[in-house]
C-alpha cells in the first residue's frame, strides 16, 4: 500500500472520489425532478380495494375485486371525481382476519386512500373496525351480515338480518315454502353464523317453532368432512317439514354441497336456504343435484330488468378483457352491491365537493341510484341501505329462479327488536350512531362508556 | 254465445298451427288476457293449472319473472333476455320500418299479486308433470305431497294414470296417499297409513306425527302407532349401517394419505413436511386433465378421471424423484433440516400453485360418479367414496405384495434395514433410496387425485391431510405398515362413530378434539406406537 504526500492511502483516496460522485450524482438528479414540469394538474384519487384474493374465502371474494375495479374504470372514462381520476390500490389479505387490520392500516396511513372498499366476513370486518375508527377512515361493506354494528367509518351496503334471514324465515313457514315448522341451522363457527342463528332461534320461537324442533350445528372455516353432518340433516328431515338454513362460509360450501349431492338429499326432500351462497360459489359444482335447493338475496343474475340485462352485458366484456372464463363470469348479490357502491361513494364526492370522509358521508344521507334492481337508497340516518329480498330457486343452468319477493322494500335495521328491543342507530344531524330510548329519551351508546 | 266464440277461436288457432308455422303456437287468447285484470287473475290461474296446455308456457313464465307487459291495453308481449319484445307467438315487435320496436308509453307491466304466485307455480309445475322430462315428473310429485293442497289429488290421479314409468307412478302413488291421510274419511285414512307402515316409507313419518295428535278414531289410532314404530326400527338401523360407512369411508382417506408418508417417513426415516403438497399436486393434475378434456375433447369428458389417475402417480413420482435426487439426498441423517427444507418447500408449492391456478378451482365428479348406491331406502353410498374404499384397498395390497413379495421389496427392505450391508451385497442403495422416496410421492399424487373428487382443490388443501397423516404413522408405529393401516381404521371408526355420540352444535370438532386426546393418551401408555419399529431407521445409519 503506497501512501501518499498527505498520509492518505490509495483505497482512502478512491473511497474519497467515489463519495464526491454520489453525492454528485444524487445532487443532480434532485435538482432535475425539482425542475421537471409537473406531469398532471392533479392528482389521481386513491382508493382502497380490502378483498381476499387467495385462502378460503377468494372463491367469494376474488369477483368483487373485478367489479370494483370496472366501476372505478367505468368513473374515470366518465371524467373521474371532481376533475381527477381514480386509481386503486389492491391489497390481498388472504383470508387472513388479522393481516385485513394490517393491511387496512397501510391503505389509510401510508397510501393515503380516500376511501376502502373491502371486507366479506364478518371477522374480518370487526378486525379493521378500529383501525377505521382510529384513523377516522372509510370503509365500503357489501356483504349481509349479522348487524349489531353501527360504525360512524363504515356504509354498510350489505342486507341486515331482517332484508335477508327473516323473510326467508317467513317464506318457508308460508304455504309457498311448504309450511316448515322444523329449522336445521348449519354454518361456520364465527360470529356472523353465531349471531344469526342466536336471532333467527328467537324470531321462530315466537313464531311458535318449539325448542326441540330447532337444531344448530357449526364448523370451522375449510371444514372437509361433511358425512356425519349431512347424516343428521337426512334423518333431521325425515320427520318431515323440515328446511336447513346454511350460513357455511367460503370454500366449505363445496364439500356440504357435494357430500348433499352424493347422499342423495334433494331439495324436496329437504330444502336448503343459503345466506352465503350464490351464482359465484354454484358455478364451481355440478349444479344439476343441487336444483331446488334456495338462497335469499338482494339480487339475482336472472333477474330480467333493463339495467341488469345491460350491466351484465357490461360485465361479460369486461371478464373477456380480462381472460376470465366464461364459466367463471356471473355475477351476484355482494357483486352488485361492491359495484353499486363505489357509484355511491363517487356520486357522493361530487355532491359534498371533496374527499374528505365527514363530508362524503353527510353527502351519502338518503343518496339514491338507480340498480339492477331499481332505485337503490341509502338510508338517511343509519349508513345502511333500502332494498328488495327475493327468495331463489337453483335452476339447472346455475342461475336462480325467484319464487317469492317481499311486497316492498325494506328498510334497514342493524340492531334487531328481538335481541336488543328499542335500540336503533343515528348518524344524522348531531346523531352519534346507536341508542336506547329510556323513558322517551335517546341514551347513546357511545356516551355510556 | 262467449264459449262458442272461444272455442271458434281455439279451433282457428289449432287449424293455423298446421300451416307454415316459424313461432310457437298461440295459447288461448281470452284466458290469457283475464290475467291481466286483478280480480280475475287467480280463477285464470287455476284454469290454466287444471288445462294442461303447453303453449300457455311462455305466458306463465313471463308473469312469474315480472317479463309480462300490455301494450296499448290490448296486446300482451314479453321482455326476452336480450330486451327485445315478443308477442306470445314469439314474433318479435317491429315498427313500421321492420326493426326491434320497444314502445316508452301505453306498455304496462303486468303485475303478479303475491297471492297468486304459488298458483303460477302449480300452473307451470302442472306441465311439467304430464311433460316429456321423467326427472322434473318426479320431483314435482315429490313437491306435491308435502303441499297439504287436496285440490291437487284429480290431476295426481290423472298423472298415475298415464305414468309409464315405474319408480315415477311409486313415487306419485305415494303423494296420492299423503294426501289422502288428510280425507275425512276413516276407512281412506287407514289405507294410507297401513299403507305406509307397510312400506316403511320415512317420508310420511312427520304426517303420521302429526296425526297421531289430532286423530280422534281409535282403530286408526291403533294403526299410525304401529306404522310409526316399524319405520322408527328400521331408521334406527339404517343410521347404524350408515355411521359404519362413514367410519370405513374416513378410514380409506386416511389410510390412502398415511401409506406414502408410511413408507418415506416409516421405511425411511425422512421427515417430508411437503407431503401434503405432494397430494396437492396430485389434486391439481386432475384438474388440469379436466380443463384439458373439457377444452379439447369434449365428447369424452367423463373418461378424463380415467387419464387423471395414472397420470397423477405419475407426475408426482417424477417429482418426487427430483426432489429426492436434488435436495434430499443432502439431508440424510439430518432430521431437523429436513424437516425445516421440506416446509420451505411445501410453502413454495402451495404459493406456486395459488400464482398459476388462483383459488377458485373446482373438480366436478364424471357422471358415472355421480350420486350413489341405494343399499336400503333412503341410505344412499355414495358411488365416490365406494371408489375411494376400493383404491384404498387395491394400493395396500399393490404395497403390500411390492414390499413382501417382489425382488425390488427385498432390496427396498434390506437397504432400509442395514444400509452398508446391503451396499455390500451389491445392492444399488442411492437407487433404491429413490424409488422408494418417489413410491411414497406416487401414493400421495393417487391421494390427491381421488380426493378431488370429494372436497376442495385449492393450494391449501396439503395442510389440511398432513397432520393427520402424521398422526397415523405415527400411532400405527413408525416402520410398520400394518400399523398404519390398523391406525387409519382405528381412527376413522372412532372419529365417526364418536360425532354422532357426542351430539351438540359443535360434535364436529369436539369428535376431532376427542380423537386428540386419545390420540395422545395412548402414545403415553404406548410412545412407539402400536407396532414398534425392530429394524434400524435410515436415520439411524451411518452413510
Amino acid at each position: 500500500m503506497r501512501v501518499g504526500s498527505r498520509g492518505q492511502s490509495n483505497a482512502m483516496r478512491r473511497g474519497w472520489w467515489s463519495l464526491v460522485a454520489l453525492t454528485s450524482a444524487v445532487g443532480l438528479a434532485g435538482t432535475l425532478s425539482l425542475g421537471a414540469p409537473v406531469a398532471q394538474a392533479q392528482e389521481a384519487v386513491k382508493v382502497g380495494i380490502l378483498h381476499s384474493l387467495s385462502g378460503t374465502m377468494a372463491i367469494s371474494e376474488a369477483p368483487i375485486k373485478e367489479v370494483v375495479l370496472m366501476a372505478l374504470e367505468e368513473i374515470n372514462a366518465a371524467g373521474g371525481v371532481l376533475g381527477r381520476k381514480v386509481e386503486a390500490v389492491i391489497e390481498d389479505p388472504a383470508s387472513n382476519w388479522d393481516l385485513f387490520a394490517e393491511k387496512a392500516k397501510k391503505l389509510l396511513q401510508e397510501d393515503k386512500v380516500a376511501t376502502v372498499f373491502g371486507c366479506w366476513t364478518s371477522v374480518s370486518r370487526k378486525s379493521v373496525l378500529p383501525v377505521f375508527e382510529r384513523l377516522n377512515g372509510l370503509l365500503f361493506y357489501p356483504v349481509q351480515y349479522e348487524g349489531e354494528e353501527c360504525s360512524k367509518n363504515v356504509v354498510y351496503t350489505g342486507a341486515t338480518i331482517n332484508q335477508q334471514a327473516t323473510p326467508a324465515v317467513d317464506y318457508l313457514m308460508g304455504s309457498e315454502g311448504g309450511n316448515k315448522k322444523r329449522f336445521y341451522l348449519i354454518g361456520t363457527d364465527y360470529v356472523y353464523p353465531r349471531t344469526t342463528n342466536k336471532i333467527l332461534r328467537l324470531y321462530l320461537q315466537q313464531k311458535g317453532v318449539k325448542a326441540s324442533d330447532i337444531q344448530e350445528e357449526y364448523t370451522p372455516f375449510h371444514h372437509q368432512d361433511y358425512q356425519t353432518i349431512v347424516g343428521k340433516i337426512k334423518s333431521f328431515c325425515a320427520g318431515g317439514d323440515a328446511a336447513v338454513i346454511n350460513t357455511i362460509n367460503g370454500d366449505s360450501n363445496v364439500p356440504f354441497f357435494k357430500e348433499l349431492a352424493n347422499q342423495g338429499v334433494t331439495a324436496e326432500s329437504c330444502p336448503s336456504i343459503s345466506f352465503s351462497f350464490a351464482e359465484v360459489e354454484l358455478q364451481t359444482l355440478d349444479v344439476k343435484p343441487l336444483a331446488g335447493h334456495m338462497a335469499s338475496w338482494n339480487y339475482y343474475m336472472s333477474l330480467k330488468t333493463p339495467q341488469n340485462l345491460q350491466w351484465i352485458k357490461a360485465y361479460k366484456a369486461w371478464c373477456a378483457k380480462q381472460n376470465i372464463p366464461d364459466k367463471q363470469c356471473v355475477t351476484d348479490d355482494p357483486m352488485m352491491h361492491a359495484y353499486l357502491h363505489v357509484k355511491l361513494w363517487a356520486k357522493a364526492v361530487e355532491k359534498a365537493g371533496s374527499t374528505d370522509v365527514d363530508k362524503v358521508l353527510k353527502a351519502l344521507e338518503g343518496l339514491e341510484l338507480d340498480s339492477p334492481v331499481g332505485k337503490y337508497k341509502v338510508d338517511e340516518k343509519n349508513h345502511h341501505t333500502w332494498k328488495p329480498v327475493y327468495i331463489g330457486k337453483i335452476r339447472e343452468d346455475g342461475q336462480f329462479d325467484v319464487v317469492w319477493k317481499t311486497k316492498e322494500w325494506v328498510a334497514p335495521e342493524p340492531w334487531s327488536d328481538l335481541t336488543y328491543p328499542g335500540r336503533a342507530c343515528d348518524w344524522s344531524g348531531d346523531g352519534k350512531g346507536s341508542f336506547d330510548t329510556v323513558d322517551g329519551k335517546r341514551v347513546w351508546l357511545s356516551d355510556k362508556k | 254465445m262467449r264459449t262458442f266464440v272461444l272455442l271458434l277461436l281455439t279451433a282457428c288457432l289449432v287449424g293455423s298451427t298446421y300451416g307454415v308455422q316459424p313461432s310457437a303456437a298461440a295459447p288461448p287468447t281470452a284466458l290469457v288476457m283475464a290475467l291481466t285484470s286483478a280480480t280475475g287473475q287467480r280463477a285464470a290461474l287455476v284454469q290454466m293449472r287444471d288445462l294442461v296446455d303447453p303453449t300457455l308456457k311462455p305466458v306463465l313464465q313471463a308473469l312469474k319473472e315480472g317479463a309480462l307487459y300490455l301494450w296499448q291495453g290490448e296486446t300482451l308481449l314479453i321482455l326476452t333476455d336480450a330486451g327485445t319484445l315478443v308477442d306470445l307467438t314469439d314474433r318479435p315487435l317491429l315498427d313500421s320500418a321492420g326493426q326491434p320496436f320497444l314502445p316508452t308509453d301505453n306498455l304496462e307491466q303486468v303485475d303478479l299479486a303475491q297471492e297468486n304466485m304459488p298458483l303460477v307455480q302449480r300452473a307451470l309445475e302442472s306441465l311439467d308433470l304430464f311433460g316429456a322430462d321423467l326427472a322434473k315428473r318426479r320431483s314435482i310429485a315429490l313437491r306435491w305431497g308435502n303441499l297439504p293442497d287436496l285440490t291437487l289429488l284429480p290431476l295426481l290421479e290423472k298423472a298415475e294414470g298415464r305414468e309409464a314409468e315405474t319408480n315415477v307412478k311409486a313415487v306419485i302413488a305415494e303423494t296420492i296417499q299423503k294426501l289422502r291421510l288428510l280425507d275425512p274419511n276413516p276407512q281412506v285414512r287407514q289405507q294410507a297409513i297401513t299403507f305406509f307402515g307397510a312400506t316403511q316409507a320415512e317420508s310420511a313419518l312427520s304426517r303420521l306425527r302429526d296425526l297421531r295428535d289430532t286423530e280422534r278414531d281409535t282403530h286408526v289410532q291403533a294403526s299410525i302407532a304401529e306404522a310409526i314404530q316399524r319405520i322408527e326400527t328400521y331408521l334406527q338401523m339404517r343410521n347404524a349401517v350408515a355411521y359404519v360407512f362413514n367410519g370405513l369411508s374416513l378410514a380409506s382417506i386416511l389410510l390412502i394419505m398415511s401409506l406414502g408418508l408410511a413408507i418415506t417417513f416409516g421405511l425411511m426415516g425422512i421427515i417430508n413436511m411437503a407431503h401434503g403438497e405432494m397430494l396437492m399436486l396430485g389434486s391439481y393434475t386432475a384438474y388440469v386433465v379436466q380443463e384439458f378434456f373439457a377444452t379439447r375433447l369434449a365428447g369424452y369428458q367423463d373418461s378424463y378421471f380415467l387419464v387423471a389417475l395414472p397420470l397423477s402417480i405419475l407426475v408426482v413420482g417424477v417429482v418426487g424423484i427430483i426432489l429426492e435426487r436434488g435436495l434430499l439426498r443432502l439431508l440424510y441423517g439430518r432430521p431437523l433440516e429436513s424437516l425445516l427444507v421440506t416446509w420451505g418447500l411445501g410453502l413454495m408449492l402451495q404459493q406456486g400453485a395459488r400464482l398459476y391456478f388462483g383459488d377458485q378451482t373446482s373438480v366436478n365428479p364424471p357422471t358415472w360418479l355421480r350420486g350413489g348406491w341405494e343399499m336400503m331406502p333412503g341410505l344412499i353410498l355414495p358411488y365416490s367414496r365406494l371408489l375411494i374404499i376400493g383404491l384404498s384397498l387395491g394400493c395396500l395390497l399393490v404395497i403390500y405384495w411390492l414390499l413382501y413379495r417382489s425382488n425390488t421389496g427385498l432390496k427396498l427392505r434390506a437397504v432400509m434395514q442395514n444400509r452398508d450391508m446391503a451396499a455390500c451385497m451389491g445392492i444399488a442403495s442411492q437407487k433404491v433410496d429413490t424409488l422408494t422416496f418417489a413410491l411414497g410421492a406416487a401414493l400421495a399424487g393417487l391421494a390427491g387425485c381421488a380426493l378431488s373428487l370429494i372436497g376442495t382443490v385449492d393450494p391449501e388443501v396439503g395442510k389440511t391431510y398432513i397432520v393427520d397423516s402424521f398422526m397415523v404413522v405415527v400411532l400405527g408405529g413408525v416402520g410398520k405398515l400394518l400399523g398404519t393401516v390398523l391406525a387409519s381404521f382405528g381412527v376413522g371408526m372412532s372419529n365417526k362413530l364418536l360425532e354422532p355420540a357426542i351430539g351438540g352444535t359443535a360434535a364436529a370438532v369436539y369428535a376431532k378434539v376427542g380423537i386428540l386426546v386419545l390420540v395422545i393418551l395412548f402414545l403415553q401408555l404406548k410412545p412407539t406406537g402400536l407396532f414398534p419399529a425392530k429394524e434400524r431407521l435410515a436415520t439411524g445409519a451411518v452413510r
